[in-house]
Parts: structure tokens; sequence; C-alpha cells
């Protein structure tokens, strides 16, 4: 199989899917090329769920500009695009009078990224505030513009918005390798070539990999393991702020954060792996975790987790992102060594790279482009009578498939109706939260088997979990 | 808006049995909301036998267990909704239900009985270390996956957990052609039934390993093993002791949880250790008016016993419909002694008391020839030595009215030599 | 002369019960009670199970029915009842106690439906 375009993003992560629904505002044909059955699979999937407010990249690095810039466009985006934003500010809290130092340049770097609102507080302040911050506290610095984004969500809605505006995706296609032609590039993967005359490279961890097989400058990304605990949302309102520590004598220091969706997280362990695909979870580093996370709030209630997992930051050796065109392989776009702050980044990294590919392409922007996208309706959350109505007009809203979190069929059927759509039952977790909660899927799985099973036509047997060879039956 | 004298949450069997007395005792307008199917809740999917010794006199399947009450429902025109999620419980016993028929529906009840059952504890709050592949169910998803939908969840299986539904899905899967490899118990003792043990794991050799647990969960995609080691007396693992099993499923059976989510909406006090409502003698929780029974209110081993409380908290439900609350005397607490880890009911109003009431409670360890002791404010009113008591095995003492001859403020329930 | 290990399960207790077969002669140590000692002497001699699984049912509310032995069967026959009971298919009604297959593996017990399926 062959296949041509204008433009191949590689990888359907949050900053693939971001490049690509820029992208999709100009008049160029567009693919997104994803390993995963689903768009949200890597990097995207699995970390703090945090918009940074901009303080902690060195003034003048890449990272400062998109961070300031992302926050700004999410704030606005999860408007337009209809994903879960919650602008709660944050602290980073400061437990030691010889630290204050460092606080203090912390805001001015802050004052010096252009992050509006910063102040910072004393300790009275601050557990008026936060009355669960740890009586250890001395200070903090009060970044009121921070916010907690759905990870998922925002992925999907640029996902969805960019195939509504004709971008194509290809799941379960591995790249293999590239090589530069007269016209563009030809990318080989394990489904056949794509022959495209730009590549955006937006592969997480492996996007060293890619940028290696265009470029002679080679760049070297080590995956970073961080473990994370999430806890029921019975201890979600233990914090309002994203509470950070000010990197010390504890080492880097972990958060405890609410989630939009009213969950508490605490992490991420940090964690240096050889292995790309490395996402498990080890007992010294959840313990680890959920001791640092104590230092801040020490009334963590460890009895309501509900799940651990763990995720790969991709750090690159130069500490910065890659963002743009290497010399010596003009046309392939890097997005690379995209970690924290990476969720808050995508957004502006889209606009960036999309701007540059356009004007390098010489697209116009389309007329028809359609900007906005609504979600999938939340039943649960609607008013009463709009629910009623809801299931008047569709009684599969009315039957609630994941008690926990009071997900109906109506919102797992259209979770898979999308385009992208779900394909798996991880692929409506992350679009509905049917699973997410606090029994952790162990009543709805049979059922939104057999829904998945019904909507893509599949036996239940080939029903999987995630990537094919994650099927969750045997006979 | 609708009213109902009574709104039953849940048509399992704590529901079912409720619903029946508070018909026998004379309450018409009952409504069970159910959210399943059909009724008879988790007794669908137990299809082995062992239950209605003590209800029925005879050995009976969870599904005709089910059957029986189910029947007696039908037969009494009590009304039930199916396929019906309750949403919403508020303090003032306002019950908001939503299905595919009616939408969201609000409908005003003048007693509530909580039967809401319970869930199980999952991978995610066991900590377990490792990947998240497929093939890691709880035991009780693995046996609806193939009692109610008829598939096989793995052929080659570990369990995690001595519970009773672990110990049961390693026969039925064995039954059903898979191989059971083993079955680890963080605890030193099985937290399910002796006869659970003899025929689902000693009749097919399937080896149970006391004071082990998994350490590490293998495969990406798919369980590919399990790593198990020894703990040692705090729980923690031993190393060195680490064992690796080849399998493609991991069950968990490691504990329920009262689903009280409801409860706490309706602002409804629960108890830290049960996880389920606080309630007097007559069942009621902290809310004059809402009766609590079956695994929402604690965990219980036999639906035989289910059904009595069950029964129990109806017929007072169908009293409190047509009685109201009564005089609210001073209540008499009572207290989990040493070696006792709760009590059901928590307090007791010794005016309003039936001639006797029933206490059930469990032990906090395994105890040889120890006795069990009752105090009111101090003072010893009974010791009764026991051969054996164990937290997997429910203990029950009977209160007499008659032995109230004075008031108490405390009455407290200990294991002591 | 032959020796069994075994746990009675007839009370929470759970006796080691140790059960010595010599010829004719059965005797059971280690029981605390007479249960214990029937339990020892039947488990050695007679063991049987009652067997409880699943069948397919067509055009009913539901895909399952569930079915038992009527009564326990020696516990030898259990695997050869799972082969029978696998290969049984059957369609809705159905009502509880009704037979799906009549004396399993020459048995002389039925399988029955435990569950009634509309």
């Amino acid at each position: 199989m062959n296949e041509n375009f204008d433009v191949c993003v590689i990888g359907a992560g949050v900053v693939g899917c971001a490049v690509a629904r820029e992208l999709s505002a100009y008049d160029l044909s567009v693919c997104v090329i994803e390993k995963e059955e689903d768009v949200c699979s890597g990097t995207s999937k699995a970390n703090s769920a945090i918009v940074h407010a901009g303080y902690d990249a060195k003034p003048g690095t890449v990272k400062a500009r998109m961070n300031v810039r992302g926050a700004e466009l999410i704030r606005k985006l999860s408007g337009t695009l209809d994903f879960s934003y919650r602008e709660n500010g944050s602290l980073v809290l400061c437990f030691d009078e010889a630290d204050l130092p460092k606080l203090n340049d912390l805001y001015e770097r802050g004052q010096k990224n252009g992050v509006e609102g910063l102040r910072i507080l004393s300790k009275e302040q601050v557990k008026e505030l936060e009355p669960a911050v740890s009586d250890n506290v001395v200070s903090a610095l009060l970044a009121p513009t921070a916010g907690i984004v759905c990870p998922f969500g925002m992925t999907v809605a640029f996902a969805e918005n960019a195939a509504e505006n004709g971008v194509v995706f290809r799941f379960l296609t591995a790249v293999t390798d590239i090589r530069k032609t007269d016209g563009g590039f030809e990318i080989e993967t394990d489904k056949g070539v794509f022959r495209a005359k730009y590549v955006v490279n937006a592969a997480g961890v492996y996007s060293d990999k890619l940028h290696n097989m265009v470029s002679g400058k080679k760049l070297s990304i080590t995956p970073r393991r961080g473990e994370y605990v999430l806890l029921d949302r019975e201890a979600g309102d233990l914090v309002s702020h994203t509470v950070f520590q000010l990197p010390g004598a504890y080492g880097k220091g972990v958060l405890v954060t609410p989630t939009v969706h009213g969950n508490l997280l605490v992490g991420p362990s940090a964690d240096d792996t050889d292995d790309k695909e490395d996402t498990s979870t080890t007992a010294d580093g959840t313990a680890s975790v959920k001791e640092r996370a104590l230092l801040s709030v020490p009334s963590v209630p460890y009895n309501k987790t509900i799940t651990g997992f763990s995720g790969l930051r991709a750090h690159e050796a130069g500490d910065d992102f890659i963002i743009g065109e290497p010399d010596d392989a003009p046309g392939f776009f890097d997005a690379a060594g995209i970690e924290s702050p990476g969720l808050t980044s995508a957004p502006a990294i889209g606009e960036y790279i999309a701007a540059e590919l356009a004007k390098k392409a010489g697209a116009a922007r389309k007329k028809d482009f359609k900007a906005e996208r609504r979600g999938i309706p939340q039943a649960s959350k609607l008013p009463l009578e709009e629910r009623a109505a809801l299931i008047k007009r569709d009684p599969a809203y009315g039957n609630i498939v994941c008690r926990c979190e009071s997900i109906s069929e109506g919102e797992i059927r259209e979770a898979i109706r999308r385009t992208p759509g779900a394909v798996s039952l991880d692929g409506v977790k992350r679009r509905v939260r049917a699973g997410m909660g606090r029994c952790q899927a162990g009543f709805c799985t049979p059922l939104t088997m057999r829904i998945i099973s019904e909507e893509l036509g599949i036996k239940m047997t080939d029903v999987t979990k995630n990537r094919p060879g994650s099927e969750q039956i045997k006979g | 808006m609708q009213s109902h004298d009574i709104v039953i949450i849940g048509g399992g069997p704590a529901g079912l049995a409720a619903a029946e007395a508070a018909y026998d005792a004379g309450a018409r307008d009952i409504l069970i909301l159910e959210r399943d199917v059909r009724l008879g809740g988790i007794l669908n999917q137990c299809i082995h036998n062992g239950f209605g010794l003590h209800t029925f006199g005879e050995e009976l399947t969870g599904p005709e267990y089910a059957e029986r009450y189910i029947n007696m429902v039908e037969e009494r025109g009590i009304r039930y909704k199916l396929r019906t999620i309750v949403a919403d419980i508020d303090e003032n016993k306002r019950v908001t239900y939503v299905n595919g028929e009616e939408g969201a529906v609000t409908v005003q009840a003048k007693a509530i009985i909580l039967a809401m059952g319970c869930r199980e504890r999952p991978r995610g709050a066991l900590g377990l270390p490792g990947y998240r592949p497929a093939g890691i169910f709880t035991a009780g998803t693995a046996q609806r996956l193939m009692n109610i939908e008829g598939y096989l969840v793995g052929r080659r299986v570990f369990v995690l957990g001595s519970g009773d539904i672990g110990l049961i899905m390693a026969r039925r899967m064995t039954l059903e052609g898979a191989t059971v490899c083993g079955v680890a118990e963080l605890m030193p003792y099985s937290g399910g039934l002796n006869r659970n043990i003899v025929q689902c794991l000693n009749d097919y050799n399937i080896p149970l390993k006391l004071s082990h647990t998994v350490t590490m969960i293998h495969g990406k995609e798919r369980v590919t093993g399990v790593t198990i080691s020894e703990v040692d007396g705090n729980r923690r693992p031993i190393p060195g002791t680490e064992e690796y099993y080849d399998c493609d499923t991991l069950l968990l059976s490691c504990g329920l949880l009262p689903e009280n989510e409801l409860s706490k909406s309706a602002g409804i006090e629960l108890d830290r250790v049960t996880g389920g409502p606080v309630v007097n003698d007559r069942l009621q929780c902290s809310v004059p008016g809402v009766f609590a029974c079956g695994n929402v209110l604690h965990v219980h081993d036999l639906v035989d016993f289910v059904s009595e409380e069950a029964e129990r908290a109806g017929k007072n439900a169908a009293h409190y419909v047509a009685e109201g609350e009564g005089s609210d005397g001073e209540a008499t607490v009572l207290k989990a002694g040493p070696g006792v880890r709760y009590t059901v009911p928590q307090t007791l109003d010794a005016g309003l008391m039936d001639e006797s009431v029933k206490v059930r409670f469990r032990v906090s360890d395994v105890y040889r020839d120890r006795s069990v002791s009752l105090y009111y404010d101090g003072r010893l009113i009974s010791k009764r030595k026991k051969r054996i008591m164990a937290p997997g095995e429910m203990e029950e003492l009977i209160l007499k009215k008659s032995s109230f001859d004075r008031p108490v403020s405390e009455i407290r329930i200990a294991v002591e030599d | 002369m032959e020796k069994h290990e075994l746990t009675c399960i007839q009370c929470p207790i759970g006796c080691a019960l140790t059960v010595t077969v010599d010829g004719e002669n059965v005797t059971v140590t280690g029981n605390t009670c007479p249960r214990g000692r029937v339990y020892g002497i039947k488990e050695v001699t007679h063991p049987s199970r009652t067997v409880t699984s699943t069948v397919p049912v067509t055009d009913g509310e539901i895909p399952r029915l569930s079915v038992k032995t009527r009564t326990d069967i020696p516990k030898e026959k259990i695997f050869d009842v799972m082969e029978v009971i696998r290969k049984t298919k059957v369609k809705a009604p159905v009502n509880l106690g009704d037979v799906i297959i009549e004396n399993v593996c020459g048995t002389g017990t039925d399988v029955i439906a435990t569950k009634s399926v509309k």
C-alpha cells in the first residue's frame, strides 16, 4: 500500500494531534501515523495533567516560550474544543528559610517569562489557602494562572477536530525508516510506504530514532519514568491548588494535585530507563512517591488509592525542546524532547510548527476550517431536565454502564462512533471515563466489551484492552 | 413528585428479602430499584451450590436461592424497576433514579432501604507492582464473564487472595479446562471458608500459598506471568523468596468493599471499619427512616445471613412508615473490644429493642479455645468459650432485652482467655 | 493399608483427619465429633460432589443458563460430566428444575436448570 500526503505527522500523542489540528486549518493533505491503536497512548496518557504557569523554564529557552503561550492557548481552546480544564492555581512550597532565595529566583524567572499574577506568600497565607499543607511550610510561590487539564480529553479534542477538517489517521502503523527523496520523504512502515512532502516528528520517546533517520545531528532521548498514585474522588478536595515542592534537599520533589475529574493525584518519581516501553510500576518507586508527597500534605489518605501508573517523559540530553527543521533535513519538522511542560506546551508547539510548515509549503488557510468541536455529552453532569431530554432522544444515555463514574451506554457508543473513535477498552476509558473510577472497571468491563464488539462488529474474543495482543478473554 | 412508602435500592438478596418482609409487616407501597436486567443481584452469577442451608434447610445454587426470593416478591405484587440506577439520595429521602424509559426521575420516599451490596477491591488499590496488561481481573468480574456471558478469561491462571469468590473461580476455571497454577494469600490464614479450600483447591490439587503475595506482574500486552514472594510478619515481601509462575491471567480475590457512595450523598454516617453505615438495633442509619442491610452494611460470608438481616430491615422500615420513629431514648453504644474488629449494630435502644437482638461481629485474628466476653458498662455479663474463631467467619451474639435491668451506656464485646 | 490426610469441612474448626483404610476396615482419627468420622469415611470410600456449570441458551432474555447435577455424583466422574455439559445447548423458555441432561454419564442423576429463562 502506498499513500501520498503533503504532510505526515508521526505520533498521535498530544503534540502530534495538536500539530495535526493546526495544520488542518491550512490547505494541506495531512496524515497522522501512530504505532498504537489509538491517540494518546504514550507519554500523553500518563503525566501530571498540569497546565504549568511558566515559571520553571529558563528565560529564553524554547520551553519557556512554548509553556507560556501553551497555557494561554489551553485556556481558550478548552472552550473552543470543549475539553476539561480548570485554572486552579499552583503553589510551590518552601520548607526551609535557607531556600527562600531559590523561591525568589522562581518568582523572577516567572516574571521574565511573562507569567502573570505571581506572588510570594507567607506561611499564614499558604495555610489559609490550603489548610492541608504541612505546618513545616515557611513560604510559597502562588501562580494563579496554573491549571489542570484532562490530557486525554485535550488530545482527543485535537484529533477529532483535525479529522473533521480532513486529517486522516493511520493507527497500528509503525515507522521503520524514513528516506529523503527529491520531493520530500518516503516513510516506510509495517503497513506500507507513505510519501510526504513534509514530515512532523512527534514520536515522543522515539523522536530521537526518527530524527536520526534523516539528520546527522544526532539526538538522544532518555525515557524518564515517573510513577503516580491516583486517589478516589473522596480525597479530591484535600487541596484545591496544585501543590509543588521547591526542588531542594529532598530532591526534585513531587506534586499533590486535584485532577479536573475530582481525583487526587500524587507523583511523579523520576527514574531514567533504557527501555522505551517500560511503564511498569515498582514497589520502591510507589513507596518513595507516597512518602515524599507527605512532606507537602501530611494527610494524603492512601487508603483511598484507586490505582497507580507510570509514564515516560522524553528527556533530551540538551535539556530543551527541539522544535523545527534540522539544518541538514529541511522539510522535516522535529517536535522532540517534549518532556514537562510538554502537555502545556503542546498547543503552542502545534501552532508554531503548523505556521512554519505552511509558510514553507506556501499553503493558504482554509476558508471552511471548522475551529469548534463539541465533546461527548456527559449525561450525569447535566441538569436533571436536560438529562431527561437527552435520554428521551436516545434511551442509551439512561443506561448506566460504569457505576463509579456514572457513564452511560450512550456515551460509550458515541466514543466509539466518533472519528478517530475508540477501538479498545482503554480508548473508551480515556474518552468517557468508563472504568476510570474506584472499582477500576470491575463492573463495566463485560458490558463495555459487549458494546465495543457490537459497534465494531468484532468478536468478544477480539476485544482488546489496548494494542493487539491485549485481548481480554481467551475463549 | 411521586412518593412511595418504601424505596429499596438494589434488587439483590438483601433488597428482595427486605421487600418481602416489609410487605409481610404491612407495607404495600414498595418500590425496588435494580440496575441489572434481572432481579437477584450477584446470586445470578454464583452458580455454585452451598446457599440456603440456614434459610431453607436445603442446599441450593445462587440462582435457585435468588429465584425463591424473586418469586416471593412477584407473588406479593411488589413493584420493581430493572436497568434503573439510583443517581442520588438526599437527606430528605428524595431518591433520583435514571433509566432508559423514564429518563431521570426524583421520588419522595417515607423510608429507604439501602441494599446496594459491595464491590471488589481492584488491582490499583492493592498497589501491585508491574505492568498494566490485559488479563488481570477481579474474581467477580471473571465470574460474570464466565457464568453470565459465557467466556473463559484465561487458560493459565494464578489467583491472588483466598477469598471465597477466588476459590470458587479456581474450581470453575479448572472445570472449564483452564490450569490454575496456584493461590497466594497475604495473610497466614485463608479468608475463605474451609469447605471451599477443600472442594475448590484440594480436590484439584491447586496449591494454596499462605503468607505470599504477588510482587511483579509481567507482560506488556497480556499477562505473561507473575512473581510471588513470601511475606514476613509485617506482610512485607522477603527478598530471595521469589517464585515465577507462567500464566496468562491473574485473578484477584482480595476483599470486598461496601458500596456506600449513595449513603454518603444522603449524609449517612459510616463506620470506618465496616465501610457501611452505622446502624442501631433496628438497622436504621444516622438519617431516620433510612435502613441498611446486606453487604452494603457489612460484608457477609453467607447469603442466608444477608436474608435474615434484610428481613429485619424490611420489617423495621414498614413499622417506621406506619408508626414513625417512636421515642428515641438514650442510645447504648456497642464497642468492639480487644480481638473484635467491629460489631453490627453499633448502637442499641434498650427501651425500644425487640425481645432479643442479634449482634454480628468479626474477630481480628484466628483464635483457638478463647472466649467471647460481653460487658455492660464494664460488668461482665457473659463469657462463652469458642473452640475456633477466624476473621473469615462471622460471629454472633444474642442480647436479651431482659438483660438490661438498668440503664447501660456501653456494651463491649471482647475476645479473652 | 492406605492412609489419607484430609481437612474436615463439617464446621469451621476444620479438624485434620487421618483416615486409614485396611481392607474393609476404615478408621478415622483426628476428628473431634461424630460428624467428622462420617465425613472422613465417605470422603475416602465414596467421595461425591455436586457439579454446577452453565450451558448456552438461545432465544432467551439472557445468553447463559446455569445448571447443576440434581444430587452429588461420584467425584471421579466430574470431568466426564463436564464434558457432556459442555456439548449441551438449550432453547428458551426454560424453567428452574427442568431436566437438561437425563441420567448424565450413567450416574443416575440428571442435570437440571437452576434458573428460569424466558
